[in-house]
């Protein structure tokens, strides 16, 4: 198999995506957002709970989509569970640039290795959307989405 | 099967194969299949040399000058269009527009003809098949003019039931909308029975022949169709340009649809008047290069036997059908009778993204997505597929690429 492929469909990816962590709907959410990939269709919900201090004290996320997005979002909600907001956004950065193919700057040594395997993915720019799904639904969820939940309530 | 294409009589695809330069490169260090002509087919040598030859010998631009130039380039423009004519046989010249591409000639019927029409409540019969392109600007006119959009179903084999929509065309339609032939089923619809079951309702009737057109021999008087819409990139011609075919009498009572140069009459500080068809509705300088080059890829499609074309594109998709059939982890997507050479399928465990990313790298070139066919995905209830769309230069050595590929996914993902 050609180096990059075997760099983008790795072990890891895959039994992330075969076996998505923190999958389906959480209950008690305090914010959510969907996301949707117009390119091919994927659909992906965030569900969050923030404590008061903005603190991601649970996080699931549903949707369907291809095994780069599923990976993505499953590794996605493995590690922002139980961090802060400022700690959250700089994971974020960092993953941004890593599947980019950039330098990934402020990413802790842990989170570097953790997310390493997600590298593979800046060898192919038409699927970086794919890998990016997740975080930016994420980010909805935090900064609008506490709307989504108030409003799916009534 | 042997792997070997079968050399028709009267068309030999390895040989016109030949006239199409980027086949023969690679990607990834792999020799190129590409099995993506359903979103652009590929331009002969004839095609790209004829637009540089007109470019640099006969350009400017046209229907304004008195000049050398203008005369020749005007010539060609006009001449391009007698071919477009000739293509479809219809009955006169002036019932071709150009336009920028099928996705115009479908808005300027809508905003042109069918807006001015519409009333709250009045409906246009569409498929369920089709197009982003021939479902949206009839969306505007839901949105704007209060029009009711009546889906037509396909059965399960990607068929249109016919019955179906017969039974859409009531009182109030205005207009039917159908696809000549799905992008993504390739089912190829029975256009002069819908013809007859509108007209006996006085309703008219567009076709999208995107695909159709590449694939299908169209005789727009024969059909007694209304408006057929073509685009020219996926018939082996440059992007930027398409055609609307419509009868004389519907053009002659629509209303402009962009304003500019070469559209008008006369124009005065308080009134207006306008060209007649087709000028009335190619305002601004129209795409010059990119008509000659449509005229030179028709004439280049039109050389061949099309008969024999149609059956080397059909071969191709049995021989891939037949392949894949033997898969229990596959699911064709459209099988109906008479279909078109497009294979659409979705794999069990391998999402149509990841899957293409794969075989990308075998060099084996697919669409995977939606397809810009959202009705049609939510009918058969996947978000989306995997295509494969032959076209003439296709051989049997693109489907083993394709079917090795697939072998190759499912290793790496299942």
């Amino acid at each position: 198999m050609d180096n990059a492929l075997r760099e983008l469909y790795q072990e890891v990816i895959l039994d992330h995506s075969r076996h998505p962590r923190h999958n389906g709907v959480l209950a008690d959410a305090s914010h959510r957002a969907e996301g949707y990939n117009p390119l091919c269709g994927d659909r992906v919900t965030v569900y969050l709970k923030l404590d008061a201090d903005g603190r991601v004290a649970d996080i699931k996320f549903q949707g369907k989509g291809c095994a780069i997005s599923q990976a993505s979002a499953s590794m996605m909600t493995d590690l922002l569970k139980g961090r802060g907001q400022a700690d959250a956004e700089r994971l974020m950065t960092g993953f941004l640039h890593l599947v980019k193919g950039e330098e990934p700057v402020g990413l802790s040594e842990d989170d570097r290795e953790t997310l390493d395997v997600m590298g593979g993915i800046s060898e192919f720019p038409m699927r970086v959307k794919c890998a990016t799904l997740a975080w930016h639904t994420y980010r909805n969820a935090v900064e609008e989405g506490k709307n989504a939940v108030e409003e799916g309530a009534t | 099967m042997t792997a070997q294409t079968k050399i028709t009589p009267s068309f030999d695809a390895e040989k016109a194969r030949a006239d199409f330069a980027i086949l023969s490169r690679q990607v990834y260090g792999k020799p190129l299949a590409y099995l993506d002509s359903g979103a652009s087919a590929q331009k002969p040598r004839i095609v790209l040399d004829t637009m540089r030859d007109f470019a640099q010998t006969e350009y400017a631009n046209v229907h304004r000058g008195v000049h050398f130039l203008s005369a020749a380039a005007t010539d060609r423009y006009e001449a391009a269009r007698r071919t477009v004519q000739k293509f479809l046989n219809a009955a006169r010249e002036n019932e071709i527009v150009f336009t920028k591409g099928g996705t115009e000639a479908i808005n300027l019927v809508s905003y042109s003809y069918l807006a001015p029409r519409i009333q709250p409540g009045d409906e246009i019969v569409l498929t369920v098949m089709e197009h982003h392109s021939n479902i949206v600007p009839w969306h505007f006119l839901r949105e704007r003019s209060g029009a009711v959009l009546r889906w037509v179903d396909v059965r399960d084999d990607g068929s249109l039931d016919i019955e179906a929509l017969n039974a859409a065309i009531t009182p109030k339609t205005r207009l039917v909308a159908v696809t000549h032939m799905s992008n993504v089923l390739g089912t190829v619809t029975p256009l002069q029975e819908i013809v007859a079951h509108a007209h006996a309702k006085g309703v008219p009737v567009l076709a999208d022949g995107c695909q159709g057109a590449v694939h299908e021999i169209v005789d727009v008087q024969a059909l007694d169709i209304d408006f057929y819409c073509l685009t020219g990139h996926k018939l082996y011609g440059p992007t930027g340009i398409g055609a609307l075919y419509a009868k004389r009498a519907h053009l002659k009572a629509m209303r402009p649809f962009q304003g500019g140069g070469e559209m008008i009459r006369e124009v005065a500080r308080d009134r207006i008047t306008y060209a007649d068809p087709p000028a009335r509705f190619e305002a601004g300088t129209p795409p010059i290069i990119e008509s000659v080059g449509l005229a030179t890829a028709l004439d280049y499609l039109s050389a061949f036997d099309r008969k024999a074309v149609a059956a080397h594109e059909h071969d191709l998709l049995a021989y891939a059908r037949e392949q894949v059939g033997q898969f229990n982890w596959l699911r064709v997507i459209g099988d109906a009778p008479g279909k078109g050479a497009i294979l659409s399928f979705e794999a069990e465990g391998m999402h149509a993204h990841d899957l293409a990313t794969i075989l990308d790298r075998e060099g084996v070139a697919v669409r995977a997505g939606h397809h810009c066919a959202q009705p049609l995905m939510e009918r058969f209830g996947v978000t989306s597929t995997s295509r494969a769309s032959f076209a003439l230069y296709n051989t049997r050595a693109d489907v083993d690429a394709l079917i090795a590929g697939l072998h190759k996914a499912r290793g790496i993902l299942v």
